[in-house]
């Protein structure tokens, strides 16, 4: 890995691109696979791949300068738009963190809600994962299918708290909406709609010579070179390291629920399918666990209308769909943070595709990018 | 939460019950909102001051400072036998724990956190900036063991113009993290196979995340160079 | 013969005939019938798709978006004409419409009936292969002379893949010419001529040989997508991929003129495999469900399909809710529905019932295969390129041969 940046500053390609030797190839900051605006510079040798460099910061709004010129309630809302396809996990890691420096913790109930939404979202986020995945691999059809039935999770987020994607769940302490009538029944019914669902993507899918052969050996990395790049979340799962944040470290009563993290052995594209396929299904059961043991009590906790955490800093990281996305605050004990410094997932795992796709096909790329499952907003802030 | 304990929980006049400094897993806010056994039944966000008044002493309690706490362990041990003074602190603070070392120090003390005691994934990377401060920026470094469920931040600090090294060569996934640090506040890692800005164009003039670049602050020149609008605020 | 006598004679084909005239209506009746399947066609895929993709696809222009293809049309026509500054221009020029008129070059000789074709030549299939094979040269120049390394790697990266995926075809066509020879002796490569002996020995040719008809069929089937770079072997033209595909550079009317050539391509392949395997215009089960009333009730099939038609538009008409905003199409909806009805009413009078009879079966299988094109295109992940070749290289060329082999092995053992 440390050698592509002098290849690519000293060695340009000098002979014509006739002559198979290396090519610079751009896929430009728009391209058709829905991610965002990234940049991927390809040195290629005919089809092969032989290195590859990122180039981001389009998306890049300064979230974290402004963090330090808000107050830590004006920030919250902030969150949202940097993953804004799991907005709810973005919200509950930054409330998570300011409570620790508050040194509180939500209610019992509000931790219930918290995880009800969290998990839907997770489906959510996984759904658009699957579709635009599909469609970069060349199934047209599944989109459709994960769209429409995440239009199921949104009415519901809409219902509760008035948004459908940048959704601003919950406060510092808490939620500030109860749930509203019929909120349990309207998950239950999700869940009792979707597992079927499931099985439908997985019937177009799993079973599709076509799409195995485009994602099994696609994309290996070992779960010695996961840890070793900090990547986490389902690409660490699918290498076969069994690590997740829900269960390592819990938070926000996540230990209350049964559930199982499902792992994948040989760390390629199709493995990776499988376990976010496997973990929507666990999302399923976390939800019908929450909502069926979902306690009485209030949804805030008593904390002081202006907030001035005393000075410290602290790191917190939740398990959002990407990975492990921390948050850490430095407080200087005014009523804005001093410094906030969000650690996101995609940013982390994007560096993996480097070892990703070297060897392998153009066409690979593409795929390798959706199975990385990216979100600009994350990665650029 | 496993790494966790809790410093003295406040108390109130009010509160029944008394603080509790192994309380694991229940929630022991500031204001005693459990300790009512009359709380109102539709939950609101409390009005803190007003509901957690204690009526007899004229002071208020005010609910005890967390403050970091030394934090001794075999680790800790180990590392202060080896670099002594080297280890300019080692504290928990809300159950994290967290070292100060010296800048010269740090990379090699990263080392051996990663080689002897686990520490085999890095989180994070990044900086803080105090500008009162004489040696203003504070790289951290948040490290994580696998083996171990354990987290633990490294610190140093660091003053202005200087280099630290790179761990680049300990944990691959610092490229990009120490390219943020440098492209937020100037900070150079060296040894780092390609540190160039990653999140704001290449010819930008100034560190932004630094507490002396404004929220307005832009590059003017590149604005109008590559943009061709006047200013983009 | 006398100019309307001809028509009435019906049992030979205006080519063979000699009848020069009737030959050139033929011509232009079938230029004209063609270019509106296409567009048939164009509808047909999105609105096909869409339903498969839970969505309605067109629904404004028109009808249920029956007008969505002249709408297509005119905003093609109406686009600016983009050329490369230093693209080669004759040749840009001239590769839309050599694509274009190789693909309806295959035309003429599609038997629809037995005297519903222009002409019929002795060498029919291998005219029609040769001549649909000279399509890589349209999509070479198409690259070329974009005078861009993109479309020329993807049209190399086309034209490789057809010409792969055209030996399993031909092996799987010999194998069904080799069936022509067994009532008679002596095979024959014209079209008609293959559905005459399908007709002589009572079968389809895909139920021949104890399924090995079957499999040349399916050989035949996977090949002909290949060939017409359609899902799952559209790398060379998909749109998320890198490398875009020959056509990247054309716009407007040029670049429609290709996606017309490749449905016409479409239909052309699919007459072949219709000819060879499916028994041409012949009807179902000739000779098993043989007799009068059999040959009548068969024939009642084109009638119940415009009335059928017609009964759905009219269904649908009436299901569109009465706003102003839609009582033109509503009423149009209306209109097309009834003019389905009578068409399918006509189709009962017994005079044209028997004249309909050959066209009808024969577009009916081509619609079939239609169908299964649009609903590959909406199931299928895409191949990768090198996959791609692989299967084309190592799965279809040893069944073809090993179907063309045992072929000929069952003939000489009948």
């Amino acid at each position: 890995m440390s050698n592509f940046y002098e290849d690519i500053e000293t060695k340009p390609a000098e002979k014509t691109f006739l002559d198979s030797s290396e090519l610079i190839l751009n896929m430009g900051p728009q391209h058709p696979s829905t991610h965002g605006v990234l940049r991927v510079i390809l040195k290629l040798d005919g089809e092969k791949v032989l290195g590859t460099e990122c180039v981001m910061g389009y998306l890049h709004r300064g979230v974290e300068k402004i963090a330090e010129n808000r107050t830590y309630v004006q920030f919250n809302p902030y969150v949202d738009r940097m993953d804004y396809v799991a907005a709810v996990s973005n919200g509950l890691g930054y409330c998570l963190a300011v409570e620790k420096l508050l040194n509180t913790e939500a209610p019992p109930r509000a931790q219930y809600i918290r995880v009800i939404m969290t998990e839907l979202n997770r489906i959510a986020s996984h759904q658009v994962w699957l579709g635009t995945h599909a469609l970069d691999i060349g199934a047209l059809t599944p989109l459709f299918y994960t769209f429409r039935d995440r239009e199921e999770i949104l009415k519901i987020f809409e219902k509760y708290c008035g948004a459908r994607l940048t959704t601003h769940a919950f406060r510092i302490g808490g939620t500030q909406y109860e749930t509203y009538e019929g909120f349990e029944k309207d998950c239950l019914e999700f869940c009792d709609f979707f597992l079927p669902k499931c099985d439908e993507y997985e019937e177009l899918l799993t079973t599709n010579r076509i799409w195995v052969e485009r994602t099994k050996g696609v994309g290996v990395i070992t779960g010695e070179e996961c840890k070793a790049l900090g990547v986490t979340g389902p690409v660490l799962r699918a290498s076969g390291v069994r690590w997740d944040l829900r269960k390592a470290q819990p938070y926000s009563s996540y230990q209350d629920f049964d559930f199982e993290v499902p792992i994948g052995l040989n760390g390629d594209t199709f493995d990776r399918y499988i376990v976010r396929m496997q973990e929507m299904r666990q999302s399923v059961r976390i939800i019908r666990q929450a909502v069926e043991g979902l306690p009485e009590g209030p949804i805030m906790a008593k904390i002081p209308k202006v907030l001035k955490p005393p000075v410290g800093e602290v790191y917190v990281s939740i398990e959002a769909p990407k990975g492990e996305l921390g948050y850490f605050i430095v407080s200087d004990g005014s009523t804005q943070p001093y410094r906030v410094r969000v650690r996101p997932p995609s940013f982390v795992n994007l560096q993996a595709l480097d070892l990703m796709v070297r060897g392998r096909l153009v066409a690979d790329v593409v795929a390798v990018i959706g199975t990385l499952d990216i979100v600009l907003g994350e990665i650029d802030r | 939460m496993p790494d966790e304990t809790k410093p003295n929980d406040p108390t109130s006049p009010e509160a029944a019950k008394p603080a509790e400094p192994k309380a694991e897993e229940k929630p022991a806010p500031p204001a005693p909102a459990e300790a009512k056994p009359a709380a109102p039944a539709t939950p609101k966000p409390a009005a803190p001051a007003a509901a957690a008044k204690p009526p007899a002493p004229t002071a208020p309690a005010k609910p005890a400072v967390p403050t970091p706490q030394p934090w001794e362990t075999e680790l800790t041990a180990r590392l202060k036998k080896k670099y002594g003074s080297g280890i300019r602190e080692t504290s928990t603070y809300l159950g994290q724990n967290y070292l100060v070392v010296d800048r010269s120090l740090a990379h090699e003390i990263l080392e051996i956190l990663r080689d002897d005691e686990d520490f085999d994934y890095c989180v994070d990377v990044t900086a803080v900036h105090y500008p009162k401060k004489e040696e203003p920026f504070e790289i951290v470094w948040i490290l994580y063991s696998f083996p171990n469920n354990m987290r633990v931040r490294v610190k140093t600090a660091l003053p202005e113009g200087a280099e630290i090294p790179s761990v680049f060569d300990l944990w691959p996934t610092v490229d990009w993290l120490e390219r943020e640090v440098f492209d937020m506040f100037g900070i150079k890692f060296t040894g780092h196979p390609g540190l160039k800005r990653i999140l704001l164009p290449d010819e930008w003039k100034g560190h932004p995340l630094r507490k002396d670049y404004s929220i307005l602050q832009q590059d003017k020149e590149w604005v109008q160079i590559n943009l061709g609008i006047e200013s983009g605020q | 013969m006398g100019f309307l006598e001809f028509f009435y004679a019906k049992n030979i084909t205006p080519g063979e005939a000699g009848n020069y005239t009737w030959a050139t209506i033929y011509i232009l009746v079938m230029f004209a019938l063609a270019s509106i399947a296409v567009m048939l066609m164009t509808w047909l895929e999105r609105k096909i798709m869409a339903h498969m993709q839970i969505r309605l696809g067109p629904m404004r222009v028109g009808p249920h978006g029956l007008l969505q293809p002249i709408a297509d049309a005119v905003k093609l026509l109406l686009k600016e004409d983009i050329v490369p500054t230093k693209a080669d221009r004759i040749v840009y020029w001239l590769a839309p419409c050599a694509v274009m008129v190789i693909a309806f070059a295959t035309y003429p000789i599609i038997p629809w009936g037995r005297a519903h074709a222009v002409t019929d030549v002795n060498i029919g299939v291998l005219f029609m292969l040769g001549v649909s094979s000279l399509g890589v040269l349209g999509i070479i120049m198409a690259g070329w002379a974009s005078n861009s390394h993109y479309p020329l790697m993807g049209s190399l990266r086309s034209s490789a893949q057809m010409v792969s995926y055209e030996i399993a075809m031909g092996l799987a066509v010999v194998s069904a010419i080799l069936m022509t020879s067994l009532q008679t002796g002596t095979g024959t490569l014209s079209m008609i001529g293959i559905v005459e002996s399908q007709m002589a020995q009572k079968t389809w040719f895909v139920f021949n040989g104890w399924g090995l008809g079957f499999i040349a069929f399916v050989v035949f089937a996977i090949a002909m997508i290949a060939e017409t770079n359609r899902a799952p072997f559209d790398l060379p033209e998909a749109e998320s991929e890198l490398v875009a595909g020959f056509h990247t550079e054309y716009s407007g009317f040029r670049w429609s003129l290709f996606f017309l050539a490749e449905y016409a391509a479409m239909i052309g392949v699919s007459a072949i495999a219709v000819t060879l395997w499916l028994g041409g215009w012949l009807r179902p089960f000739p000779n098993l469900l043989s007799g009068n009333t059999w040959d009548i009730a068969f024939g009642l099939f084109p009638a119940l399909t415009f009335v059928v038609l017609g009964g759905v538009c009219i269904a649908l008409a009436i299901k569109m809710p009465g706003i102003v905003q839609l009582r033109i199409q509503k009423f149009g909806m209306l209109a097309f529905g009834l003019l389905l009805f009578f068409i399918g009413v006509l189709f009962a009078v017994p005079g044209v019932r028997e004249r309909v009879q050959d066209i009808y079966w024969f577009s009916l299988k081509i619609a079939i295969f239609m169908y299964l094109y649009i609903w590959y295109r909406a199931t299928f992940p895409r191949y990768r390129f090198d996959q791609l070749m692989k299967v084309g290289w190592k799965v279809l060329l040893p069944t073809a041969l090993g179907v063309l082999m045992g072929t000929a092995l069952w003939g000489v053992l009948r």
